[in-house]
Formats: structure tokens, C-alpha cells, sequence
């Protein structure tokens, strides 16, 4: 493969998981699984698998954790130096993010002009609700086994969890404790409970 | 204010784990709360923007305030700002921590982090409702659309754009009587 090549592939490759990456981050792992992992063979399956779990575990979306891990993987494992590698992560990451920018600008634009029109502030009003009802079902949806534990098999995760997720709730809700403090909080009690436990 | 808009969504990207959803009571605290940048309404049609926009949630919703704050450089210095501690700490992984995620401390600590997160993303949609002048019916309609996505799995953007294609035959219609 021409050294040039591969740089052109990465970058069309996340221009494409960009643009047709609807719906937020796991409406684009199995676009990035189909692209990175079985058209362009850049990472294993298992690698893929760990990257989705790496994603779970670190900051930001996972659309753009993947882009940079590949775009590093996929220059090393072609035989060249790590500075480039750092590169071609930095292209990948970027390529993901340019359709939606694009595509973002223009919409912000037509919105700050005619968000006063009596029909745009129509369809607004009638949004407003399914954004709510979208956030709801997103809480809903996380509150599974993988978030909490199971409650078959380890019943102490499972309730610990419940009084994390209530706890959380009262304090941002009642008394609006900043969310950086809660997760920060959270992890510390996470990290020196279960790591105190004994087995 | 660029350098505001960089640090502001830098911090929120620093803090957004699991998903882009996890961003919004980062926003909702710092962006709408405390900095007053943008209003709680504007912040709901923000995310109806931002989910029917094709590409990653967070960065959307940071393209978007940006330019309403700056235009164009605006929302530059705030996608930037918002993914540059993930692809930092990726490239940290990729290059030196191959077992970073065997590291039972690690698990631990997220094992206590996922479910506030979750709380998190519910303490600001209450309250963005309410923000919103939220009655009887416009509640009804949001839990039929949560009901929808959580038990009969529709996706969001079709709901969404449902929702659009009806809102505006309703405004033909009633435009077309006065």
C-alpha cells in the first residue's frame, strides 16, 4: 500500500463514520465496527471490543476515542514511526468530527436566523417534549446490569449502585451539587469500596 | 471569551464519561447556569438540533453554542476544547497502557462512577421541563416519546422527525384559517 494511501483511506474512512453516524455514540459502533475492523482490517475484533470498553471508561465520545485509537493503530501497524502514528490519529479524529461541522454550521446558522419565525417556533414547541421524553429514555435505558451490577448474581453491586444513582439524584436535584463534584465523589467511593471488600 | 468557550468545553469534555448524554448536566450547569450563555428553552431545541444532526451528540451541541456565541471560531474553539482530553488520553492508552483496562482499581472506580452518571443525565431533564413551563399535556407527550424509544426501541431521529413533518402541517393548517 503507497504510504499516501493509507493517510487518504483513514481520513475518507472517518469522513464517512462522521457523516452517516446518526444518533449518537452507539448508533455509531456498529458503523465504525463494519468500516475500521472488517472492510479496512486497521484492528482486530477483540481489539474493537476493548476500545468500546476503553471508551465506556474514559472521557468523551466514543465516536472520537475510537477515531483516535485507530488512527494510531492503523499508521503503526503500517510500519511507520510513532510520531506519525500520533498523526494519523490526530486525521482520524478530525475527519470524524468535519461532516458534522460542516452540516452543524449551517443548521446554527439557519436557526439564529429564523428562530423567531412563527413556524420554526412552532415546530420548536412541539420538539421540546421529545427531547425530554429522549432524555428520559436514555436514563432508562442505562439503568441496566452492565451500569448496576446484576441483581442475580451480585446483589451488594446491585443495591450500592441503586443508593449511588438515588443519592446522586438528591444531591444535584435538591441541594444542585455541582455534577463534576458527584462523579468525582463517586469514582473515590467506587474505588476504595469495592477495592476494600473482601473477596 | 474564545479562551472562556475552549476552557468551559475542555471541562466538560474532561468529565463527559459515558457517552455523549453525560455531557448535558455538565452543560446545564456550566454553560446555561452559571455562565448564562444560553437560555434553558434554547437549551432543549439545541438538543433536538443536535440529535437529528448526523455525528457525534457532544461535539454538536458544542458546535452549536460555540457559533451562537462566535460565530464560526466560536464553534472551533469549543469542538476543540471539548474533544481534546479524550483524543490526550486515547493517545496516552494507545502508546503506553496496554492493561490499563485489567487494572482492577480502575473497574472499581467506574463501578461507583456509572450509576451517579445516570442520575446526573435525570436531575437536569426535570429540571430543564420545568425550566420550560412544562403543563399536564406537554408531560404526556414526553412520556409516550420515552416510552417509545425504551420499550418499543423507535430511534430518537425518527421520532423527531415525525414530530417536525406534523408541527408543520399543524402551523400550514392553522396559518391557512387566520
Amino acid at each position: 500500500m503507497g504510504a499516501a494511501l493509507i493517510w487518504f483511506k483513514l481520513f475518507w474512512s472517518f469522513f464517512k463514520i462522521g457523516l452517516f453516524g446518526f444518533g449518537g455514540g452507539y448508533g455509531m459502533i456498529s458503523l465504525i465496527q463494519n468500516e475500521v475492523v472488517e472492510k479496512q482490517a486497521w484492528i482486530s475484533n477483540s481489539e474493537f471490543t476493548d476500545i468500546v470498553a476503553v471508551s465506556q471508561m474514559t472521557p468523551g465520545p466514543i465516536g472520537i476515542n475510537s477515531a483516535t485509537y485507530v488512527g494510531f493503530k492503523a499508521i503503526e501497524n503500517a510500519g511507520m514511526t510513532r510520531t506519525q502514528a500520533v498523526l494519523g490519529s490526530l486525521l482520524a479524529s478530525f475527519s470524524v468530527m468535519l461532516p458534522s461541522f460542516i452540516i452543524m454550521l449551517l443548521i446554527s446558522a439557519f436557526f439564529m436566523r429564523y428562530q423567531n419565525h412563527p413556524s420554526v417556533r412552532t415546530v420548536l414547541a412541539w420538539l421540546r417534549p421529545v427531547v425530554v421524553g429522549m432524555l428520559a429514555a436514555a436514563v432508562l435505558l442505562l439503568l441496566n446490569e452492565e451500569n448496576l451490577g446484576s441483581f442475580k448474581t451480585d446483589k451488594l453491586q446491585f443495591y450500592v449502585s441503586i443508593a449511588l444513582f438515588a443519592s446522586a439524584f438528591a444531591v444535584t436535584y435538591v441541594w444542585r451539587v455541582n455534577p463534576i463534584k458527584v462523579i468525582l465523589l463517586s469514582g473515590l467511593f467506587g474505588g476504595l469500596f469495592y477495592s476494600l471488600l473482601p473477596a | 471569551m474564545l479562551l472562556a468557550l475552549f476552557t468551559t468545553f475542555f471541562k466538560i469534555g474532561l468529565f463527559t464519561i459515558g457517552g455523549g448524554y453525560a455531557m448535558i448536566p455538565l452543560i446545564e450547569r456550566e454553560v446555561v447556569e452559571r455562565k448564562g450563555w444560553i437560555s434553558k428553552e434554547e437549551f432543549l431545541n439545541l438538543m433536538a438540533i443536535a440529535q437529528s444532526a448526523p455525528g457525534v451528540f457532544a461535539v454538536n451541541i458544542s458546535i452549536f453554542i460555540g457559533y451562537r456565541m462566535r460565530k464560526t471560531v466560536g464553534s472551533i474553539f469549543c469542538a476543540t476544547g471539548t474533544v481534546l482530553p479524550s483524543i490526550i488520553i486515547i493517545l496516552a492508552i494507545a502508546m503506553f497502557a496496554g492493561n490499563y483496562r485489567e487494572n482492577p482499581v480502575v473497574e472499581n472506580v467506574f463501578k461507583g462512577i456509572r450509576p451517579a452518571v445516570i442520575a446526573l443525565i435525570l436531575t437536569p431533564t426535570i429540571r430543564l421541563a420545568s425550566g420550560a413551563g412544562f403543563n399536564h399535556w406537554t408531560w404526556l407527550a414526553a412520556l409516550v416519546v420515552a416510552m417509545l424509544i425504551w420499550r418499543v426501541e423507535i430511534s430518537p431521529i425518527w421520532i423527531i422527525f415525525v414530530t417536525i413533518v406534523c408541527a408543520v402541517l399543524f402551523y400550514i393548517i392553522k396559518f391557512r384559517r387566520e
